[in-house]
């Protein structure tokens, strides 16, 4: 960070906790940045001349005589359509070698869109995965995170959802991030030629946690930069909420508020939401999609972060390893898509709601089958070939590493009916049965 | 000399400001930070210290900057031109915003000031009025809105004169009042009143009676509310609380629907916005917009305005029920109104209750909720708000503070289970758990006897024990097996299935079954209970599935079909049938 000519410089500071310091100062506006000994801080509290800093970096090492000075701002970030392409540290510094990026300065975090001037969203976002676009159809301008358990691999799917999306611009969040995670991203990005609609804001695991607080509203600050100003379809992807909140929760520790379930703090709901609501559909055509990571503690979602979080977003999705099929699939019961509604059979083909939701169902008696099997009852001959029906099923669709169009999809669900079942225990509407179902 | 004031310090949006003069405790102030004003409310005071919560983002505030104190609380503006408008918690006017993002200190006028209204006067030179007695009405979008002698006027008045029939606008003088020292009072049809403050304007709130159509047959039949009822819906997320509070603000027979998004998500304001515009409301054949207002705070926006908002919704429908009008009210969700009162409460350094939330959460909530209700206006007209409340329990978890306080307040719990929702039984309503207190009130029973049937609520209680019953069968076969019980038992459970599918499930997307009239429930209710008191001749378990799975289907296609068509009778026809072929005389 620059310094000015004519700064103020502090050096007698009062208090140091581990996350904060305390000086007296003048003239410094509520949310302000300032340095610290060479480190970052941000100003959360004034009491007459009193304030108070909270050292992104950690204040080891602080002395009481460190140099202070104010930057008169907020945190920012410089917008242009140079950002592309480029990988920058939760401070919007580059990172990948690069030169500083020009363009106008902007506060990060801004203020939110007004209701209404939203478009209701109605555009689907294309993955290739089943799972997703079949049973729990994403559209532009929606948020949604995966809810998943830390061994499995949301970052893979994540990744391929994105290069697959149809988006002008990909802007990834990485907050905690493994180096090694961080490293296949880039890899991924790179191999794909992708690199050019591409900007990074990682933090990884070798940062200090606080640091994190700033990444989402740095990549959300850039996406609404494309989204207005350039009217381009944003994907903005977030890994891992989870360790997000966890940083919300050691800096309200530290500010000895008093913490609600699950020692998160009582604004965890807000703080989410903040940055959730910045997914928007414009009507001149420009989006921001959410895709973000919320890592669970052995699939409990009852926890304050995925349950705050499940009250914020546009549904959720679960991926399971299917034993029989041994691949992952994305689960379709747990899993939903709150605006599936606004696309499918108006954007896809007709018969898509009949389909899916036949299928499911189907999929659903298949697991009563094996509970039956599981306490030793017989099985009918419909039970068998629900159970027959749900191997096709997992493998053809739910497995994430298909890779159809949506007609395909349809008309393989339609040809694993077919395999498996007679019209009538689909139970479809007859003019879509008479449409479809294959001739023999 | 109204009071200033100094900013002494800044923790978040809780601003602590010197003032030079008189402050009172929840007045409205304004923080003059580079330019902007910025408004705050008092929410403590401490020697010549007010601690002030912003209800925008403090950034950049500093040290010493000026603050006015307004002299009053948070108001609202009253008058014609309420309906139909998208306002935000503090009833700026959202469409009047410019640009796409909401800037601070950006407050934007309620009403229309250049638009005229057709007035016809109702009082005449020499009356003796009072506060809320009406003066005049004009029409807002077909509904006679009054205009009223504004509610802080105390005591009498005479009306000296009352404008002619014609074209005014809100702030031309439409009457002048004497009061009891002679003094001429000129009145418009703009009336303020604060937020937080119950506008009591009317003769007596007895015990309401009046059985408040929804459609949705889960509450009318088994756990009705009433106009002026209270109630609340706690689920978990996915289980549908939206879903149905959309439904009910689109299908209930209410003059005015006024639904408080507070803090939810932005889109589904967004569908309203989109969808009520285009739906027509079937009683009026008016489009649904025209009797609604939305108070829009949703998620991202501060989080004070979040509380102001439901005050704001509450004050604009109390408005519309002092004009003898039926008024329901719709709050989304106000779990995280509280969660609002503990952001701050917390930032107050006050000591926590439950999980953290203030102390005084249930009397907030208790008071609140006894604003709605059903009143006698002094002229002896009649009008109500309806209250129903979203919570959103955290975890799921109905043992929480926001559940349990409203629990103790709203008279009707509509339990959103998860159970329900997993396996689509919607609306998700818990028939078992959720109840209406209205069904003990004999002013309400001998109401509906009147109006549906003197039997109604024995049929009502009798669907609800073949519910209850068919729980405790289903249990007991789940532990036995289906070959360890007596086919009786598959009997009582899949007579109560009739009742789940046929009563309790409705399609909100079908177009003929998202909406039942009274007389329709009755007739269903009816039907079903026939089937129920039958008994019936099978072989086996197997048998009786399905047998029952055939008749829940005749009974869905009914639903499914319009009242007593050709189709409807069909369906039943074949019903008829099927039961003659099983029944023991």
């Amino acid at each position: 960070m620059e310094k000015t000519a004519f700064q103020k410089i502090y050096t007698k500071i009062s208090q140091i906790t581990k996350a904060t310091c305390s000086l007296e100062a003048t003239d410094v506006g509520y949310g302000e940045l300032a340095i610290v000994n060479g480190k970052l801080a941000q100003v959360v509290k004034i009491i007459g001349g009193l304030v108070t800093l909270q050292v992104f970096g950690g204040t080891e090492g602080i002395p009481t005589n460190a140099e202070v000075t104010f930057l008169g701002k907020a945190p920012s970030i410089k917008v242009s359509e140079d950002l592309a392409g480029r990988f920058f540290n939760a401070y919007g510094d580059p990172i990948d070698g690069g030169p500083a990026v020009e363009g106008e300065e902007r506060i990060i975090g801004g203020p939110s869109v007004n209701p209404v001037r939203r478009k209701q969203p109605s555009e689907l976002i294309a993955t290739g995965i089943a799972g997703i676009d079949l049973n729990n159809t994403l559209v532009s301008g929606q948020k949604i995170p995966f809810f998943a358990d830390p061994d499995q691999p949301f970052n893979q799917v994540m990744a391929m959802v994105a290069l697959r999306a149809k988006t002008d611009k990909i802007i990834l969040g990485g907050m905690g991030l493994t180096n090694d995670d961080y490293l296949f991203y880039k890899n991924v990005f790179d191999n794909a030629g992708a690199l050019d609609r591409i900007i990074s804001f990682v933090n990884t695991t070798d940062n200090p946690p606080v640091e994190r607080l700033l990444v989402p509203d740095m990549a959300l600050t850039a996406a609404e930069y494309f989204a207005v100003e350039k009217n381009e379809t944003v994907l903005v992807l977030l890994t891992d909420m989870t360790l997000y909140a966890d940083a919300l929760s050691i800096v309200s520790n530290r500010m000895d508020q008093i913490p609600s379930k699950d020692s998160m703090p009582g604004s965890l709901y807000s703080d989410l939401a903040k940055i959730y609501e910045k997914a928007v559909q414009f009507p001149e055509g420009g989006s921001i999609t959410i895709i973000a990571v919320t890592t669970l503690s052995g699939g409990d979602i009852t926890h304050a972060i995925p349950d705050n979080t499940g009250y914020i977003t546009e549904g959720q999705l679960f991926l399971r390893r299917d034993s029989d099929v041994g691949k992952v699939i994305v689960d379709p019961f747990r899993s939903l898509s709150r605006l599936k509604q606004l696309v499918i059979g108006k954007k896809t083909r007709e018969d898509h709601p009949q389909v899916m939701n036949s299928a499911v169902r189907l999929f659903a008696d298949a697991a009563n089958a094996k509970t039956k099997l599981e306490n030793g009852f017989d099985l009918t001959d419909y039970d068998q070939r629900c159970l027959s029906f749900a191997k096709d099923y997992s493998e053809k669709l739910l497995a994430i590493d298909v890779n159809i169009d949506i007609d395909q999809m349809l008309n393989t669900g339609w040809n694993l009916f077919n395999t498996h079942f007679k019209p009538e225990e689909v139970g479809i509407k007859q003019e879509l049965v008479d449409k479809y179902w294959p001739k023999n | 000399m109204s009071t200033k004031g100094k900013v002494k310090g800044i923790i978040s949006n809780l601003v602590i400001v010197e003032a030079d003069g008189p402050v009172s405790q929840n007045e409205i102030c304004f923080i003059v930070s580079g330019g902007t004003r910025l408004m705050a409310e008092v929410i403590k005071i401490n020697g010549q210290n007010a601690f002030v919560q912003v209800f925008e983002s403090t950034t950049g505030v500093k040290i010493n900057e000026e603050v006015e104190f307004a002299g009053h609380m948070l108001e609202v503006t009253l008058g014609p031109g309420i309906l139909s408008k998208n306002y935000d918690g503090l009833q700026n006017d959202l469409d009047k915003m410019d640009g796409v993002f909401l800037k601070r200190g950006d407050y934007t006028y309620p009403l229309d000031h250049d638009k005229k209204w057709h007035f016809k006067p109702l009082a005449k030179a020499g009356d003796i009025v009072e506060a809320a007695s009406w003066l005049g009405e004009v029409d807002e979008n077909g509904m006679p809105h009054k205009i009223m002698v504004p509610f802080v006027f105390k005591g009498k008045y005479t009306v000296k004169s009352v404008s002619d029939e014609g074209d005014y606008t809100v702030e031309n003088t439409i009457a002048t009042l004497v009061d009891s020292n002679g003094k001429d009072i000129k009145v418009n049809m703009i009336q303020k009143w604060p937020v937080k403050v119950a506008i009591t304007a009317y003769k007596e709130k007895p015990r309401p009676f009046k059985l408040l159509e929804t459609g949705v047959r889960t509450i009318d039949t088994l756990n009705p509310i009433v106009e002026g009822g209270t109630g609340f819906i706690p689920g978990p997320f996915g289980a549908g609380k939206t879903v149905l509070q959309h439904a009910i603000s689109k299908q209930a027979e209410a003059d005015i629907v006024i639904v408080a998004a507070c803090g939810e998500r932005a889109n589904e304001v967004v569908e309203i916005f989109t969808e009520f515009p285009e739906l027509e409301d079937a009683r009026t054949g008016k489009k649904l917009i025209e009797r609604t207002t939305i108070i829009a705070n949703t998620s991202n926006m501060p989080v004070a305005a979040r509380e102001a908002s439901v005050y704001t919704a509450m004050t604009l429908a109390e408005y519309y029920r002092s004009m003898g009008l039926r008024a329901l009210l719709m709050a989304d969700s106000t779990s995280r109104w509280a969660q609002a009162l503990r952001e701050m409460s917390n930032r107050l350094e006050e000591l926590p209750g439950p999980d953290a939330f203030p102390m005084d959460l249930p009397a907030v909530i208790s008071s609140f909720y006894a604003r709605a209700g059903y009143v006698y206006l002094n002229n002896g007209e009649t009008g109500s708000i309806t209250f129903i409340g979203t919570v959103s329990p955290a975890g799921g978890n109905l043992k929480e503070p926001v559940t349990e306080s409203t629990k103790k307040v709203a008279r009707c719990f509509y339990a959103l289970a998860q159970g329900r929702a997993d396996s689509k039984r919607y609306p998700a309503i818990d028939p078992i758990d959720s109840y209406s207190k209205y069904l003990e009130y004999p002013e309400f029973s001998e109401y509906v006897g009147k109006i549906i049937s003197e039997t109604w609520l024995d049929l009502v209680n009798e669907a609800k024990t073949i519910l209850l019953r068919g729980k405790e069968t289903y249990e007991q076969i789940n532990i036995l097996g289906d070959d360890g019980v007596p086919i009786d038992y598959h009997v009582t459970y899949w007579k109560s299935e009739v009742i789940d599918f046929i009563v309790l499930q409705q399609d909100a997307f079908d177009s003929i079954d998202q909406s039942t009239p009274i007389e329709r429930q009755q007739y269903m209710l009816t039907s079903v209970l026939d089937i129920c008191r039958t008994s019936f001749d099978f072989d086996s378990f197997n048998d009786v599935t399905n047998y029952f799975k055939k008749a829940i289907n005749l009974y869905k296609q009914m639903n499914y079909s319009e009242f007593k068509s050709e189709k409807f009778n069909k369906f039943e026809q074949e019903l008829n049938d099927l039961i003659a072929e099983r029944r023991i005389a």
